[in-house]
């Protein structure tokens, strides 16, 4: 299948290409250098062409995913996808079901999603969904910042051992990446308890947050994982947190070496929390952007928050019981054995409200006081801030002081006051929107193939209805919203998927996982002590545990060589 | 002869998976490891109640036929049907489960799993207060105090207390078993002397009931976990607890509400809730507040008497107001090994756990108006396909009355009850024995089955039968709109 | 409390639920003689059984405003639970129990009430029988 892309204003950042007007050609799912006669075209004059969009953050499968959607049916009532032809029905708003979420990233352009939360014991699930989650491609972070295993291994100083049971555990789940959730505070949890520092030691276990971290930081290392750990901070949610934030940052910089990422914070929003309670809550944004313009070992996304009514969801079990504590909404709370937990709480971001005024501030503020868009993606933490067809209003707000001014004059005056915005005249470019929205993501990830529109790449590449010849971003966001919402074409492998914000088909997308090589009788001794241990940890089986790879449609591993 | 270990058993939600079976022959000869229902189960893939053939109604009585026939019927019936159901699910797996999606999404009815009959009022509770909940794990390792509400494990779940609570060991806390062995053996001691003096002289009943209106203390503050029931009646469970609650029949909402004015430190002004006197109560909800870690399990004694959802609710909020004071949780014990399956790939693809319509071209719910036994009391259902369930056995007798009076096709694996009034009878592998397929324990665990044994000659898995059919299905629906 | 008319009638709650024997019964098959034998019953408080005359293991007829069946009474080694009687799932417990769902999809399936009256001469219908009454459709 031969595709020829022309006349298109091409945004490609990792290969330094802005807005140059050029051709791409696709061949059998790739990009390539040109074409034969018989290839399909698609005029893309004065359209602006991209990447598929790369998400690093979003949570769209799993048991806390869909124990969200059964906690709320009013989430769907209202927002429903009819049956088409090509299309399965299915429901949205916060939490959409998994064939709508497919078909709605799709529509704007993006091609591949992370799911960054999947508790080992229930990664079958996960799978299950995302295989039922058509076009994009996928993949999942188990939690393992509370993992038995990685507290004691690293609590007796045994990084190499951590390691090669990390190893282990990222094959059996068909993972990605080490996710690392309030660490040591969902151990502390399984009784009701919390930890309040990165020093404070971990009931029934000995160690700190500091060294959870630092050790998950050093076995990243040692496994040569594509992605850096993956890092929901301490204290997320509480005034003064973005002091916890700075800490973790700090306590990882002696492990970078040649100024590369070797840790990323998710939603940093959250942790940006300066003040001493509700009252004088304010903005941290400045503190952090500056640290991290000033060093490299760091990358982030945004977690930006929308006013609407969304659901939190997070394996930040204490955290989800203070929302409940605070809001008085309905609350579902998952603790998984041995591992985890995990909660649920819907929530609505009001204007009027000081506190989530300033939080919407503290999002934007940290996207545009941090220089390098090479450092700081958008997201939203689907759906915890909002969710994810609300990107395109994101983009106007980086692009356009005056769509940040429309939403400004309608939030509490209280927030207006404290917030930095005024003060920051920066509009992003198209360019910069490229990296935050998709280049940068798939550097941060380590996806060599995705993210750019190089030779080799994979072609899954979106194309928006935006002349930047003639429109100005800044003046007429509208339009922009109006395009990154319903992309022209949106091309994933090759295939053309959608046109003109519809859903052409409904393909399957692939699963990426890492598949960790250790050494052959390190491998060997690692499924003895698990197959040895099991029964103790866990109420399966430990030939029931491991994810076949049956589970995923399209089985996409990554083989990586571990230095242990 | 061969052994195969790990097996998951596919009988209730306990969802046990380390069943050993002897293979001999192709039949199943001994089952290691599992209880009497899983014995019963596993080697009663060759009884004689087999359905073995695809068979269709035809002047009263079945007619055997290919299964390219009975495939093709089942496909008309649901075609042409306007309002047809889908129901059953739960004792298949997930990946039938999702094919039974997709075919109920064509033919624009409605797909609806037994939680209608079960756990159904505790999904509305849930969607009204949330629940807080953990992995059966959580339990094992922590509990220190455990309580089954309405709900008769020894009967229903019978390993769940080996295996998850209070005979089980976890890291943190340790089995009570040898604690119980000496309880009953002086239970015993003390039974035989009774019935000798009984003997002697006849006893009155109110010295029976006095070891049933007995005081919390001692029992409750004993070492290690303590297990306490509630019911209305003192169960199999309740004879091993620790100390038994013995509740009126339809009072569970009152005695919960009662409860949770307690842990709120609020004082009652009677002197007994739900015949249960106040003063008991109190060193209860003592005992909950001061443990570590809690637990509540519930059942079918909560969701079906009087309350329904509403008992449910009040449940979820008394383990809410626990978790203020320390830390708590509550599960719904659910009946078959794979209902908590068909609500979590319902959920997932139409984003409802039951009661799915679909004859508007996308997912509506709403129970009461879209779950089939409603549906089926107010005669608007045409056709219904079942698969893996015997609604005419469990569902009242004026819903079932609808359900037989329409065209219904069964896909089953043993000759049942709605099997005899089927029109059409299609026969599947049993899922965990002779096919594989996922299923997902009480607590949300996926957990996979295996397949051990191959079906008899000719036997599909539901998974396959669904996709001919739904095949099929597509195939006259467009074969209609080419010919009008 | 008893109720005088021409043969001594008990009001009672009438539970369903499980029981081991019919759990293991459905596994065996719902025509096997363990199944039908283990959901025909009602397991009755002694002491009630006493006040009606009834005798272990004879038959009894109950009776609610959704039907009429007759079941065989077995001494409940559950009392004491006076006034609360208890029939497992199955065929027979199904003509008496309310279908009203109170519009949540669930029927009243525990806490009947009911009446109980001994039946020693009255047989127990077999499953065919029950259906055909139930239904007017013949099993294929």
């Amino acid at each position: 299948m031969e595709l020829l892309i022309k006349n298109g204003f091409v945004y490609d950042p990792i290969n330094g290409i802005n807005g140059e007007k050029m051709d791409i050609a696709v061949k059998d799912g790739k990009i390539v250098k040109d074409v034969g006669r018989n290839a399909k075209v698609i005029d893309a004059s004065g359209m602006v062409v991209m990447p598929g969009g790369v998400d690093i953050h979003s949570h769209i499968a799993g048991g806390k995913v869909n124990s969200g959607r059964i906690l709320r049916p009013e989430d769907h009532y209202k927002d429903v996808e009819p049956k088409t032809a090509t299309t399965r029905s299915g429901v949205g708003y916060s939490i959409p079901s998994t064939f709508t979420t497919g078909y709605r990233y799709a529509r704007m352009g993006y091609t591949t999603v992370m799911d960054p939360a999947m508790p080992p014991l229930e990664a079958r699930h996960t799978h299950e969904e995302l295989s039922d989650t058509p076009i994009i491609d996928k993949a999942s972070y188990p939690l393992l910042g509370d993992w038995w295993f990685v507290l004691e291994y690293l609590r007796n100083g045994e990084i190499e051992e951590c390691a090669r049971h990390v190893a282990w555990m990222m094959k059996a789940t068909k993972g990605y990446a080490i996710k690392v959730v309030n660490p040591g505070g969902l151990e502390a949890w399984g009784f009701g308890r919390n930890v309040h520092s990165i020093d404070d030691p971990v009931p029934n276990f000995g160690l700190t947050p500091r060294e959870i971290i630092r050790g998950l930081c050093k076995v990243n290392k040692l496994l040569n994982l594509p992605h850096t750990i993956h890092v929901h901070t301490n204290n997320l949610g509480v005034p003064g947190n973005y002091i916890t934030t700075l800490e973790t940052l700090k306590c990882v910089e002696d492990l970078a070496d040649d100024g590369k990422p070797v840790i990323h914070i998710t939603h940093c929003q959250f942790s940006a929390f300066k003040g001493e309670d509700w009252r004088t809550f304010e903005s941290g944004a400045e503190e952090i952007a500056n640290y991290v313009n000033a060093h490299s070992h760091v990358t982030m996304d945004m977690g930006q928050i929308i006013f609407t009514d969304t659901t939190t969801m997070t394996a930040d079990g204490p955290f989800q019981y203070t929302l409940y504590t605070l809001s008085g909404n309905k609350w579902i709370n998952h603790d998984v054995e041995t591992e985890t937990s995990a909660g649920i709480v819907p929530f609505h971001y009001r204007p009027n409200s000081a506190v989530h005024a300033t939080q919407w501030s503290i999002g934007l503020e940290l996207a545009l006081l941090i220089k390098d868009p090479w450092k700081m993606f958008l997201s939203t933490d689907h759906p915890n801030a909002g969710p994810f067809i609300a990107y395109p209003l994101i983009v106007a707000w980086l692009m356009s002081r005056k769509a940040r001014e429309e939403t400004f004059k309608k939030i509490h005056k209280r927030a207006q006051k404290r917030s930095l915005l005024p003060s920051i005249d920066r509009e992003m470019s198209l360019y910069e929107i490229a990296i935050m929205t998709r280049a940068g993501q798939a550097r941060a990830l380590g996806l060599k193939n995705k993210g750019h529109l190089g030779i080799g790449a994979d072609a899954d590449i979106a194309i928006y209805d935006i002349n930047p010849e003639t429109l100005d971003p800044s003046r007429d966001y509208e339009e922009i919203i109006d395009a990154f919402r319903n992309a022209a074409y949106t091309i994933k492998s090759g295939d053309v998927v959608v046109k003109n914000g519809k859903v052409l088909k409904h393909v399957p997308g692939a699963t990426l996982w890492v598949n960790v090589q250790i050494c052959k009788p390190c491998e060997i001794e690692v499924d003895a002590d698990m197959k040895r241990k099991f029964k103790e940890y866990w109420t399966v089986e430990y030939e029931n545990y491991p994810v076949s790879e049956r589970y995923l449609a399209i089985s996409s591993p990554i083989n990586v060589e571990a230095d242990v | 002869m061969s052994v195969v270990k790990a097996v998951t058993c596919p009988v209730c939600g306990c969802l046990c998976d380390d069943i050993e079976l002897t293979i001999e022959n192709g039949r199943i000869t001994k089952v290691k490891n599992g209880c009497a229902m899983a014995e019963a189960k596993f080697t009663s893939h060759s009884c004689e109640h087999r359905v073995t053939k695809p068979l269709i109604r035809k002047n009263g009585k079945f007619v055997e036929v290919t299964l390219e026939e009975a495939v093709r019927r089942a496909a008309e019936i649901l075609a042409n049907a306007k309002y047809p159901v889908l129901y059953g699910w739960s004792c298949t797996s997930c990946e039938a489960i999702k094919v039974g999606i997709e075919l109920a999404e064509e033919v624009g009815g409605i797909i609806d799993n037994t939680a209608v009959v079960c756990h159904g009022p505790s999904i509305l509770s849930v969607q009204q207060v949330g629940i807080p909940s953990c992995t059966l794990g959580q339990v094992r390792h922590r509990a220190d105090l455990i309580v089954y509400w309405g709900c008769d494990p020894w009967s229903a779940h019978p390993r769940h207390i080996e295996r998850y609570t209070a005979f089980s060991d976890g890291r943190f806390e340790k089995s009570t078993w040898r604690g119980y062995l000496n309880k009953m053996k002086a239970l015993m001691g003390r039974k035989k002397i009774e019935s000798a003096l009984r003997r002697l002289a006849p006893k009155k009943r109110s010295q029976v009931m006095e070891y049933y209106e007995r005081a919390p203390y001692p029992y409750i503050s004993k070492e290690g976990r303590k297990l306490i029931v509630v019911d209305v009646r003192r169960t199999k469970t309740a004879e091993i607890a620790d100390y038994f609650i013995q509740v009126e029949p339809n009072k569970d909402y009152e005695l919960l509400k009662a409860m949770r004015a307690l842990v709120r430190d609020h004082e009652l002004e009677v002197d007994k809730v739900a015949g249960v006197p106040v003063e008991y109560l109190e060193d209860i909800v003592d005992a909950m507040v001061g443990c570590n870690f809690g637990a509540i399990f519930f059942g079918l004694g909560l969701t079906m008497s009087s309350g329904k959802l509403k008992n449910v609710e009040e449940a979820i909020r008394l383990t809410r107001d626990l978790n203020m004071r320390t830390k708590f949780i509550i599960m719904p014990m659910r009946g078959h090994y794979n209902v908590e399956g068909a609500n979590v790939v319902s959920a997932w693809e139409t984003g409802y756990p039951y009661a799915v319509d679909f004859s508007l071209g996308y997912p509506r719910y709403n129970p009461g108006e879209t779950t089939v036994v409603d549906v089926l009391l107010r005669k608007e259902s045409d056709a219904a396909l079942i698969v893996a369930s015997d609604p005419v056995s469990n569902f009242p007798q004026a819903a079932a009355e609808h359900l037989i009076a329409n065209p219904l096709i069964v896909i089953d694996s043993h000759m049942n009850i709605t099997a005899r009034m089927a029109d059409v009878l299609i026969p599947s592998a049993i899922v965990g024995i002779e096919a594989e397929g996922t299923a997902y324990r009480m607590d949300h665990v996926p957990i996979p089955m295996k397949k051990v044994v191959d079906p008899p000659e000719g036997v599909l898995p539901d998974e396959e039968i669904l996709r001919l059919i739904l095949k099929e299905v597509k195939k006259i629906k467009s074969e209609r709109r080419h010919f009008g | 409390m008893l109720v005088m008319n021409e043969k001594p009638r008990l009001k009672v709650t009438l539970l369903t639920g499980r029981t081991i024997d019919q759990g293991v019964g459905k596994e065996l098959g719902k025509f096997s003689k363990e199944y039908l034998e283990s959901v025909s019953v009602c397991y009755m408080d002694p002491e009630d059984m006493k006040k009606l005359g009834i005798r272990d293991k004879t038959n009894i007829l109950v009776t609610t405003k959704f039907g009429s069946v007759v079941v065989k009474a077995v001494k409940s080694l559950r009392a004491p639970h006076p006034g609360v009687i208890y029939i497992p799932y199955g065929p027979w417990v199904n003509m008496l129990v309310d279908p009203e769902t109170h519009s949540i999809g669930m029927p009243s399936l525990k806490g009947v009430q009911a009446e109980v009256e001994p039946a020693p001469d009255k047989q127990v219908l077999s499953l065919e029988e029950l259906l055909r009454q139930q239904f007017r459709k013949e099993l294929a």
